[in-house]
């Protein structure tokens, strides 16, 4: 792996290799928690989190991990920081904890946080691996804030639970379903191909 | 005139997608004249609402994105009128419009336009309608011949009973063009005279669906079912005859259109006894949809010059 500076580590999880929008990874909690703007927020912040700390963890430990059993090792780190903020979640913001449920002890098995830690942070420093943790994890958050206040726009009529739209807005029930998450994240996915497409034009020519 | 969709080699002939469009307009227009008689001038507006706001829609999609504007050959104002159809006559004039924007953008054009798509637009949309605002796409209202000032909401046939003449007639509860089966009965009588589509998948569509109401429909244990009553309740007739025989949705081979029809049917009845749903045809023509290419994958048409295998 070639020396990248700092700045390019953080920026490419969030714009190169957005783990949404790019990778395409971590789907599961993507299509299902980002009903409301503030559980997209808070999805992201919480995988972030333990994309940090199990990002440093393994980079320090990637010396004396043994090969053959990285997997099984990188899973106990995450677990770990997953049932940090698990407790923290519900001992300081218990409303969100309750709203995202099952999602939050799923961030283990987030592929994200397991791509991360195996192709980024065994092979790299502690620093750089810390901000590759906090870049991929702010890139997440932007994308799920991004699909969740879209959705919760039009199902909702609102965004961070602010009404924008008025009352006379009959709110389209369908973005706030499954089937909604899947229509918006296509939809996403179609524009920032194409603009990616038209922005690589222009440096080619 | 006889039509016939199927694989290479092919033979030129004078047909058009736009004389079909036109056609299928054709033997919906029954359908919808009764479906105005019956709800009145709001009905007559959601048909206008809904094909216009599908054309004008699609030629602006095909400016936007450069395309050759396409819309004269008649498969959006033929979706728009499919939909309206499909709408009951209280639901807001802006909900059909959503209906049309929906199904040309999101179902049609996004899929690569005319041929490309894999679910029938206007019945996607419609599912898309229905979960997006419930309370208007199930308002059903009795028939009020232009008397639009006691109109009575009520439930469909498929809660409460009607006899079978009020039934074929079209003096019922329903989405505008649902109701009455004769005129739908006409429509699909033009359609196989024109060649436009074959009897497979309508008849064995209703017959299946007939067969398992029968089978498992009735409250006194297995066949004690009201076959006749399944046939003509509902949106079956209409979504055998004109939703579930969309070219592009519906398998190539007779072979494959046999099991798309009876598992059209069978879900129906499925859907409509031990669903939560009261009417399934929406959903279970929209299943066989996405079973269509698997269909054509498994079931292919015999090769020009094949030799039949011995075993």
């Amino acid at each position: 792996m070639p020396k990248r500076s700092m700045s390019s580590v953080f920026l490419n999880g969030i714009v190169t290799e957005n783990p949404t929008f790019r990778l395409v990874l971590g789907l599961c909690p993507t299509l299902a928690v980002t009903t409301s703007a503030i559980n997209g927020v808070g999805m992201g912040l919480a995988a972030t989190v333990v994309l940090i700390g199990s990002n440093v963890v393994i980079s320090l430990l990637r010396n004396i991990i043994p090969n053959k059993v990285r997997i099984p090792a990188f899973i106990v780190v995450i677990c770990t920081f997953v049932t940090l903020i698990q407790m923290l979640m519900q001992a300081f913001v218990y409303e969100l904890y309750e709203s995202l449920g099952l999602f939050i002890p799923l961030i283990v098995v987030n592929c994200i946080i397991l791509a991360r830690a195996e192709a980024f942070a065994c092979k790299n420093g502690v620093l750089a691996s810390a901000l590759d943790g906090i870049g991929m994890g702010v890139g997440f958050t932007i994308a799920l804030t991004l699909i969740a206040a879209i959705r919760e726009l039009i199902g909702n009529g609102t965004v961070f639970g602010l009404n924008l739209l008025g009352d006379a807005y009959e709110p389209m029930l369908i973005m706030i379903l499954p089937a909604g998450g899947f229509i918006t994240l296509g939809l996403l996915l179609g524009i920032i191909n194409k603009l990616t497409e038209v922005t690589a034009g222009k440096k080619e020519a | 005139m006889k039509l016939t969709v199927s694989t290479a080699p092919h033979v030129h002939s004078h047909n058009s997608t736009r004389r079909i469009m036109l056609d299928v307009i054709i033997a919906l227009l029954p359908a919808a004249g009764v479906g105005i008689y019956l709800f009145g001038y709001m009905a007559g507006l959601h048909v206008l609402i809904g094909m216009g706001a599908a054309v004008l829609v699609e030629y602006l999609w095909q400016k936007l994105t450069k395309q050759a504007v396409r819309v004269n050959d008649f498969s959006a104002a033929l979706t728009g009128l499919l939909l309206a159809l499909n709408m009951p006559v209280d639901a807001p004039l802006w909900v059909t419009a959503m209906g049309s924007v929906v199904a040309i953008i999101l179902v049609k054009q996004l899929f690569g336009g005319i041929g490309g798509n894999f679910l029938n637009p206007a019945l996607a949309a419609r599912a898309l309608l229905v979960a997006s605002w419930p309370a208007h796409m199930t308002a059903f209202t009795a028939p009020t011949y232009f008397a639009a000032t006691d109109a009575v909401s009520s439930a469909t046939p498929l809660v409460t009973q009607y006899g079978y003449m009020e039934l074929f007639m079209g003096r019922i509860p329903g989405t505008i063009g649902e109701v009455c089966k004769l005129a739908i009965i006409v429509g699909f009588l033009y359609l196989l005279i024109r060649g436009v589509i074959t009897w497979h998948i309508p008849v064995l569509l209703l017959g299946t669906l007939a067969f398992c109401t029968w089978l498992f429909g009735g409250t006194d244990g297995a066949f004690t079912g009201d076959p006749l009553y399944a046939v003509l309740s509902g949106g079956a007739m209409f979504g055998a005859v004109f939703m579930a025989t969309d070219y592009t949705t519906s398998p190539m081979t007779i072979k494959g259109e046999v099991i798309y029809a009876i598992g059209c049917g069978l879900l129906i009845a499925l859907i409509r006894e031990f669903g939560s749903y009261t009417e399934g045809v929406t959903y279970a023509i929209l299943i066989m949809n996405i079973v269509t290419p698997l269909l054509d994958k498994y079931i292919g048409p015999n090769l020009y010059g094949e030799v039949k295998k011995r075993a």
